[in-house]
């Protein structure tokens, strides 16, 4: 029964996101602007229904009902509780019901902020956001319904994928589609100046807090999927520059890009018309990446199923809305006000700058990922383009990003001076330089490029501390060398300063986690317990190889100790095989043994029948920065995003009576 | 600065930067691309021992054998050419006699393959789309019991492999 409601709800949300979507057009044509207004209770019913119908199948998937088709596949009575729940967008089916609840998630908080955006551009980007949620509940509804049923119901599910059970399906897919589907509210945006024809500062502003929102979530969808591959795969990498990978770097790429234009563009009334084409761009990426992944274009873990016509609906929506907004842009863009072009030499120049790197980057990634399909499809010639490719394309363009980036912080906007800016940054230039001298001397003999990138890591966390630094020291005749006056201005920064400074520094203490793993080690053996296996400056002995097991799986465990190569014990680790019955498929647990930053990573072979067990160990050195770097970076995005000037509401006017830590409005 | 020289910074850095990425594409699509090869493509010679590409088909029934130290080897066959494997390191969870891989890696001089990568399917019905189309050219792909095959995780074909249990 609630299943039933949930499918009506469903069909109910595509019925009102026609209305949404057709009335800001209606209120246009017959002069009545008040219509307009109903576009705000359409975007609520929207989000309610979708809601519902998202509740639906959740109930469903904990209840068991193996009526529902897509419970019967993807669940099993025995299946722990955590994972009947984030099961529901473990599948095709449910991950599309999953996209467009946030999709209209979106809506609804656009429709509730309500003082940011003057009434024509928040209707009509409603209107654009109802559009894309019609056109994708369509696609569910027509070829991806989770609530068909099958009579009679077997008695129990297939299953989930083993794979997939784990705790990373419970926060990846949500982290990453709100970053990912985040992109549409700016697209949305972009649609709606160009169909009014308008856009200014107020536009900027009003864009910016989407942006960062979306940017925030997609980041740490990356890094959570990122290290979720890393422990789950047992391979013991942790970017694989595979195609599903790239499809969501692209947009995140692009976003970042745009994060930064949209600052020009509020700042300077500048960069408008191509921050407008790189709002279009980005949700672009993100649909082609929605495609990608879910046409079965290309197998991998993320492929629930593939089936012609769900690959030809995608495409044919990635179609309309790529091909019809650069119609749209190619016809409206001319109309708009041009901005100024300005001094090379500036903060906003160091910005075109970022942009024009970061846009190479994406595109090098998007020929590396669409190369091999194209090539198959005219010719039938099968190629992988691998890591080498992109780390030969894509790192060349990063490298001068990232020298960059201090400098553009500390650049002054209009007309900057690169000797003041290479001045205050001295100490930057000489920490780096000695960060990477020493990291040489320390590990001579090993690689040669990683401790050039440990002092970029250095010089861009350095750097983003000394324009913080700078800053509340103040210019010219308010520069202070009191401490407490300095930290009375640090503290009295506005947030979005410190924001990007953490962001900045989050970028560094990435840089160094990579960097790092060139010294990563591997070592591959056979033990017996007792016997030992070394790898870098640890050593992992076998204690005892033993059956245990779980709730629906049995496992054959190995139980290790991590010693130091003195013989100081550090702890246990265990690393098995689990095998699932339910789908007679059996998974690598891989073992992993923090200390510091660094990890032990233990990687479970075969069992063979004399008791010993194949065992691969890797040593990977300061491998966590790489993902709380993400996290800090995450970290200063959300920060920014609590700043006074990101809350879209507040006037201008009323802004000098507010208390200066007025309560954040996201 | 006028605004010409403005404008025409703008567009020479756009143009530096450009050219940089294009030139980058185009060295590493000569260098770094590795192309997907059947055994029976490698029987016939067309690939030189050490130029790296990806070799994929069914593990040959009966080949496996484990050497020390975590040394495997294998055949890997589409029953018009069959290459020996070899590879050092541990076996994916779904790597089975019979079953479809793909390995990368080179020739040697006396013909058999060093894989340092062996990737096998992701699930029980999953099979690598180069393994699955390679079998589908060579007439060796298995239709499932519906007409359906068996690759595509479709609803049906797991429904009906579920009630045959």
């Amino acid at each position: 029964m609630i299943v039933e409601v949930g499918h009506f709800a469903l069909a109910l949300a595509l019925a009102l996101s026609v209305i949404q979507a057709a009335m800001p057009v209606w209120a246009a044509r017959s002069g009545d602007e008040t219509l307009r207004e109903t576009t705000v209770p359409a975007a609520l019913g929207v989000f309610a229904c979708i809601l519902f119908a998202f509740g639906a199948l959740t109930y469903a998937h904990v209840m068991s009902d193996f009526s529902v088709k897509n419970v019967v596949e993807n669940s099993h009575t025995m299946k722990p509780l955590i994972y009947k729940i984030s099961g529901v967008w473990g599948n095709h089916e449910g991950s599309m019901l999953l996209w467009v609840l946030i999709l209209s998630l979106f809506g609804a908080m656009v429709a509730v902020a309500k003082n940011s955006v003057p009434p024509v551009l928040r209707t009509n980007t409603l209107a654009v956001q109802a559009l894309i949620t019609f056109v994708f509940v369509l696609f569910i509804i027509t070829t991806s319904n989770p609530f068909d049923r099958v009579a009679p119901a077997p008695l129990e599910g297939n299953d989930l994928n083993p794979l997939l059970q784990d705790f990373g399906l419970a926060v990846h897919p949500p982290l990453l589609y709100l970053g990912y589907v985040g992109f549409s509210i700016t697209f949305a945006f972009a649609a709606a100046a160009l169909i009014d024809g308008r856009i200014d500062a107020v536009w900027a502003r009003a864009v910016r807090p989407w942006t960062l929102t979306a940017w925030v979530f997609l980041t740490l969808g990356i890094a959570m999927g990122s290290y979720w591959a890393y422990y789950e795969l047992g391979w013991g990498g942790w970017w694989f520059w595979d195609p599903v990978e790239n499809a969501s770097l692209m947009p995140w790429i692009a976003g970042t890009a745009l994060l930064h234009s949209t600052v020009v563009m509020e700042k300077r009334d500048a960069l408008k018309v191509w921050t407008v084409l790189l709002s279009v761009l980005t949700f672009s990426l993100s649909l082609m990446g929605t495609f990608i992944v879910r046409s079965g274009l290309l197998t991998s873990v993320h492929t629930f199923a593939s089936d012609p016509t769900r690959g030809v609906f995608i495409l044919a929506i990635l179609v309309l809305f790529i091909g019809g907004s650069l119609t749209l842009f190619a016809w409206r863009a001319p109309s708009l006000r041009q901005g100024g072009l300005f001094a090379p030499i500036s903060r906003e120049g160091a910005l075109v700058m970022n942009n024009l790197f970061l846009v190479a980057a994406c595109a090098t990634v998007l020929v590396g990922t669409l190369y091999p399909l194209l090539l198959e499809m005219l010719t039938g010639e099968k190629i992988s383009v691998g890591p080498p490719f992109f780390n030969w394309t894509f790192v060349p363009l990063a490298i001068p990003l990232l020298l960059i980036v201090p400098f553009g912080q500390s650049l002054a906007w209009k007309r900057g001076d690169v000797a003041a800016a290479a001045q205050r940054l001295f100490a930057a230039f000489a920490f780096a330089f000695v960060v990477g001298i020493g990291t040489a001397a320390y590990t001579w003999g090993g690689p040669v490029m990683a401790p050039v990138a440990i002092g970029l890591g250095a010089y861009l966390i350095i750097g983003s501390a000394l324009e913080i630094l700078s800053r509340a020291r103040g210019y010219g005749n308010s520069r202070s060398r009191d401490l407490g006056t300095i930290a009375r201005r640090a503290i009295g920064l506005p947030r979005s300063a410190w924001g990007t400074a953490l962001a900045h520094a989050g970028v560094g203490v990435v840089v160094i986690g990579i960097a790092a793993q060139s010294w990563a080690l591997e070592g591959l053996g056979t033990l017996k317990p007792g016997q030992s296996l070394a790898v870098g400056p640890y050593v992992a002995t076998l204690d005892k190889v033993g059956p245990q097991s779980g709730e629906n799986y049995e496992e054959t465990a190995a139980f290790l100790t991590v010693r130091t190569a003195k013989g100081d014990t550090v702890g246990p680790v265990e690393t098995g095989k689990r095998f699932y019955p339910s789908r007679k498929m059996t998974v690598t647990e891989s073992g992993l043994m923090t200390i510091g930053f660094s990890q032990v990573y233990a990687s479970l072979g075969e069992v063979l029948p004399d008791g010993s067990i194949g065992l691969r160990l890797y040593y990977k050195p300061l491998i966590l920065l790489i993902w709380l770097g993400a996290v800090v970076m995450a970290l200063g995005g959300a920060l920014s995003l609590t700043d006074r000037r990101m809350r879209v509401g507040a006037p201008a006017k009323a802004r000098a009576k507010l208390p200066p830590h007025a309560v954040p409005a996201e | 600065m006028t605004r010409k020289s403005r404008r025409l910074t703008l567009i020479a850095s756009c143009g530096a930067v450009l050219a940089v990425a294009v030139g980058l594409i185009l060295w590493q699509m000569s260098g770094s691309i590795v192309f997907f090869r059947s055994p029976a493509e490698v029987a016939a010679r067309v690939v030189a021992p050490g130029t790296r590409f990806r070799l994929g088909g069914l593990v040959l029934d009966g080949s496996l054998k484990r050497g020390p130290d975590q040394t495997v080897d294998f055949s890997v066959t589409d029953t018009k050419g069959t290459i020996p494997v070899q590879y050092k390191g541990l076996l994916p969870d779904l790597f089975r006699e019979g079953q479809g891989v793909v390995a990368e890696g080179m020739l040697d001089t006396g013909g058999t393959f060093r894989a340092d990568t062996v990737l096998a399917k992701h699930d029980e019905s999953y099979m690598p789309r180069e393994v699955a189309d390679a079998l589908k050219a060579q007439g060796r792909w298995q239709e499932g019991k519906d007409g359906k095959p068996v690759k595509a995780e479709s609803p049906d074909t797991s429904l009906g492999k579920r009630s045959e249990r």
